[in-house]
């Protein structure tokens, strides 16, 4: 089955087990092919052992951890057919992650963004407003997890502006005008979540103004632990740039550089879904045995996307919790899952945390 | 202007292309510019010179010049 053929099926519509099913054949094929094609790969699954004919689930295939693309150059592609390297947006001090796209993963990270995308927010292009400043697309062959973040949703753009200039500074006039432009339209307003709370929503209460955005779909997502430092939970986020700006849907998505173009978004009940086209697993701290629903542990993201570098089974350093699976009261099939936050000692490596210890 | 003609512009002007290199051969991701980056502002160019919204699986669809052609008439009524 190709990607191309994955991505033809609904977001939210395959079944735990049509899903189990597909999931152990593709990730065992994944493994195959990078063992084959990334000789750093192959060493460390000859390391422990693994053969993937003799497995027969996708929990058992090893995972990396997500911090093994800072230490290694981990690519399944042959050196000229690196198309773009994403990094993760370290500042300095902090090594990046950096992950080696060719042109058929590049595409399909940004296909597989516009099909989850649409299911939340409908096929409609909007006018956008971008919580960022213009310089975080720079270097065009060399996105941060920011810039990266930002281009991908900007294709669900009709129209967009910045919301900050170079120096980070709110430019409330300008949204006003381009609010007065595109009135009585459905506003997307996307930033990463310390951006969104830092820069526009305490700059906004600060200065007094208002904001009309009572039609508008504000998506947000990377990284907690700045907030946590805040102490700001994700509902006291989602509550107070309601209040303060009157924005009915107020979304929350999690996802990785290291697995771009598969994020997790939040449903009505304020869930995370996994979509048709990567998964969550649990994994006790212990001995990285899979947790039962509702039990605390490490989440592992297991994707079909990355086939031009070893990245389709990674464990993350993040803590959650499955809630359940095919079951969500808003309907979607998968699993569904909560966020409990970075794991203790982990180093800071969010997309936005990185920015964020600046603050 | 013709339609085509302004078709070929916005290729020209967002890609810094001569009309000879506007054949079957320019596809996505084949010339530098044309990455994700200028995907966005060829989408936004051809928007705005025939004043149509294109929607999200045509944007993803439109992966070659060629291509381009045949969404802009079969789905937005732009002859070329």
């Amino acid at each position: 089955m190709t990607y191309e053929a994955v991505l033809q099926l609904e977001p939210y519509q395959v079944d735990r087990v049509s899903k189990k099913e597909m999931f152990t054949k593709e990730l065992l094929r994944m493994t195959e092919f990078h063992i084959e094609n990334c000789p750093q790969y192959a060493r460390m699954m000859r390391a422990i052992g693994f053969n993937p004919a003799l497995a027969d689930n996708y929990e058992s295939i090893p995972f990396l951890p997500v911090r093994l693309f800072k230490e290694l150059e981990l690519c399944s592609v042959q050196k000229e057919d690196v198309y773009k390297i994403m990094t993760s947006s370290g500042t300095s001090g902090q090594q990046v992650s950096k992950i080696y796209l060719d042109k058929a993963t590049a595409a399909n990270q940004q296909k597989t963004l516009a099909k989850i995308f649409s299911n939340i927010a409908g096929g409609m292009r909007m006018p956008m407003i971008i919580v960022d400043c213009p310089s975080v697309l720079k270097n065009r062959n060399m996105f941060s997890a920011r810039g990266a973040g930002i281009l991908g949703f900007s294709i669900f753009a009709r129209k967009k502006i910045y919301a900050l200039n170079d120096d980070m500074e709110l430019q409330i006039d300008a949204i006003q005008k381009f609010l007065e432009e595109y009135k009585g339209e459905k506003v997307l307003l996307f930033g990463f979540t310390f951006m969104v709370w830092q820069h526009f929503y305490k700059a906004l209460k600060q200065s007094g103004r208002r904001l009309e955005l009572g039609n508008a779909i504000l998506i947000h997502g990377g990284g907690w632990k700045k907030m946590v430092l805040e102490a700001v939970t994700p509902e006291a986020f989602n509550s107070a740039l309601r209040d303060l700006c009157g924005i009915p849907q107020v979304v929350n998505y999690y996802g990785m550089v290291e697995q771009t173009g598969c994020i997790y978004i939040e449903c009505e009940e304020g869930h995370l879904h996994a979509s048709t086209y990567s998964d969550v697993i649990i994994r006790r701290g212990g001995d990285f045995s899979v947790a039962t629903d509702g039990e605390r542990g490490i989440i592992q993201v297991v994707s079909l996307l990355p086939w031009s570098y070893p990245g389709h089974s990674l464990l993350t350093e993040d803590e959650g919790v499955l809630l359940g699976e095919d079951n969500c009261p808003c309907g979607r099939k998968g699993k569904y899952f909560k966020v409990l936050g970075r794991l203790k000692n982990a180093e800071i490596r969010g997309c936005s945390d990185t920015y964020a210890t600046k603050f | 202007m013709e339609n085509l003609e302004k078709y070929d512009k916005a290729f020209m002007e967002v890609f810094e292309l001569s009309k000879e290199n506007l054949n079957e051969k320019l596809v996505y991701q084949s010339i530098q510019l044309w990455d994700s980056v200028g995907h966005m502002s060829l989408i936004a160019a051809l928007e705005d010179t025939f004043n149509i919204m294109m929607e999200m699986d045509d944007i993803i669809d439109l992966s070659s010049y060629e291509k381009g052609k045949e969404i802009l008439a079969d789905k937005y009524g732009v002859s070329l």
